[in-house]
């Protein structure tokens, strides 16, 4: 059950290298976005963010899911790496929350004439990237392993519940959020070049997430192996 | 079941009278409450924004501020001298001690409500007309859901070192729905419209507390396991 440090240095080598193959998809989709993919008629060279935002905060959202989804299977199963994963997913969803909360307003001020407004997504993601804030401050004042496991679990369970709540309390308050373009029940309302650009960088960031979680979720091992061999 | 309810009911009663004896807490509260619908009345230009405009958002803030203040003080309580460990020694059920804890957590909250909401009206100047058993439903609603999140998060803080700041951190993303919810509707009331034209959004306040209350009953055993 104890991970070996030969164990946890494989997954940040299998991490690392994830994370640079999805750097290089980045490069790619830099170069996809600004010299294959037609520029937008009415919003200009600013929607070309949006092959950033859009992707970032899917991986953010996939990190925090995955959180609740690991915290409940911890509390069933109790096998202490769900909780190191949960620790390593949680941060790199807070990169990329901070990527998306960046990139927003940067393409908000030129086409909605406004940084930041109270619109459903905005709050709802927002709020999202506080809870996680007060998962990881919580994760740091708890000493003792076991306890904190259940404890940021719990987190993580309420967190996931609270989502849909957020969003259809403040979707009900307004809304002014671009609607949908890709995951909607028609087909997607976008030319095929931009969808391919979108498409790819999708799967760039969730391979970056991948990546990133692993490499994390490697040192996390790491850090349970030395602390293990040093109480032996 | 009800072997359950008796014991929760036994937990909250030692802990309201344990609160009744000295009375300090409630007094603290009830007074940061006055303390903050005074504030509130000042933290306004009154030229151009009146203070029934300012009303239901300020009568929301101070009920779920002035109860968040109150749930670290639940589980402080059995922090002290390890009188948690005795807690799980006796053969009280896990979901009795949840249960109890937020039974203990409501009826403070409730009597900070329940004081806070005269003031309100006087301060505020608000006329109630028929508003107030409305007013009455949707503090329940507003209510019941998020004492229980704080009673779980209250019950984690309690064991960090910084509590006071680690409570309202993990809770205030809680309080958005409730908060959102219950201001839309009490402004309504205010305004004199009908209660069954809220339906919507008092449907929301009793999905969320059904939802947050079984979900929390159901987590926190697992938070006191040794």
């Amino acid at each position: 059950m104890t991970p070996t440090p030969e164990n946890a240095a494989a997954t940040i080598r299998r991490g690392l290298l994830l994370s640079t193959v999805g750097l290089l998809g980045l490069a790619l989709v830099y170069l996809l976005a600004h010299r294959f993919t037609p520029i937008e008629v009415r919003q200009g060279l600013a929607q070309k963010i949006f092959y950033v935002h859009a992707p970032a905060a899917w991986a953010a959202m996939l990190a925090f899911a995955l959180v609740g989804v690991c915290g409940g299977l911890y509390l069933w199963l109790r096998d202490p790496r769900l909780d190191l994963f949960a620790e390593a997913s949680a941060e790199v969803g807070l990169v990329f929350g901070l990527i998306m909360l960046t990139t927003g307003p940067i393409w908000g001020k030129p086409i909605w004439g406004t940084w930041w407004t109270w619109d459903a997504r905005l709050t709802l993601t927002l709020l999202l990237v506080f809870l996680f804030v007060g998962y990881r401050a919580l994760r740091g004042a708890l000493s003792d392993p076991a306890e904190r496991a259940r404890y940021s679990a719990v987190v993580g369970i309420l967190g996931l519940m609270l989502v849909p709540f957020v969003h259809l309390s403040v979707y009900l308050f307004r809304t002014l959020h671009p609607q949908p373009v890709l995951l909607k029940p028609s087909a997607p309302s976008m030319p095929a070049p931009m969808l391919r650009t979108l498409l790819t960088s999708i799967a760039v960031f969730t391979l970056l997430y991948v990546g990133f979680a692993m490499t994390r979720y490697g040192l996390g091992l790491m850090r349970e192996a030395r602390g293990a061999a040093d109480a032996d | 079941m009800i072997e359950v309810l008796r014991h929760a009911l036994a937990l909250a009663a030692k802990d309201l009278r344990v609160e009744l004896r000295s009375r300090t807490a409630l007094v603290s509260a009830i007074a940061f409450a006055a303390l903050v619908l005074v504030i509130f009345n000042f933290a306004r230009d009154p030229t151009t924004v009146s203070s029934r405009d300012l009303a239901p958002s300020v009568l929301w803030v101070t009920f779920t501020f002035a109860a968040m203040l109150t749930f670290n003080r639940s589980f402080a309580l059995e922090k002290e001298n390890g009188a948690m460990d005795g807690l799980l020694l006796s053969p009280v059920p896990r979901g009795a001690i949840f249960l109890g804890k937020y039974f203990a957590n409501l009826g403070f909250v409730v009597t900070v409500q329940a004081v806070t909401l005269p003031l309100f009206v006087l301060f505020f100047n608000v006329g109630l007309g028929g508003a107030l058993p409305g007013l009455l439903l949707v503090t329940v609603l507003g209510t019941l859901g998020f004492v229980a999140v704080g009673t779980v998060f209250a019950s984690m803080a309690v064991r960090t070192r910084f509590a006071d700041l680690m409570l309202p951190v993990l809770l205030l993303p809680f309080l958005v729905p409730p908060v959102i919810g219950a201001v839309q509707v009490t402004t309504r009331l205010l305004a004199g419209r009908p209660l069954l034209e809220q339906a919507g959004w008092l449907r929301i306040l009793g999905v969320y507390d059904v939802v947050f209350l079984t979900v929390c009953a159901m987590v926190f055993p697992s938070l006191l396991d040794e």
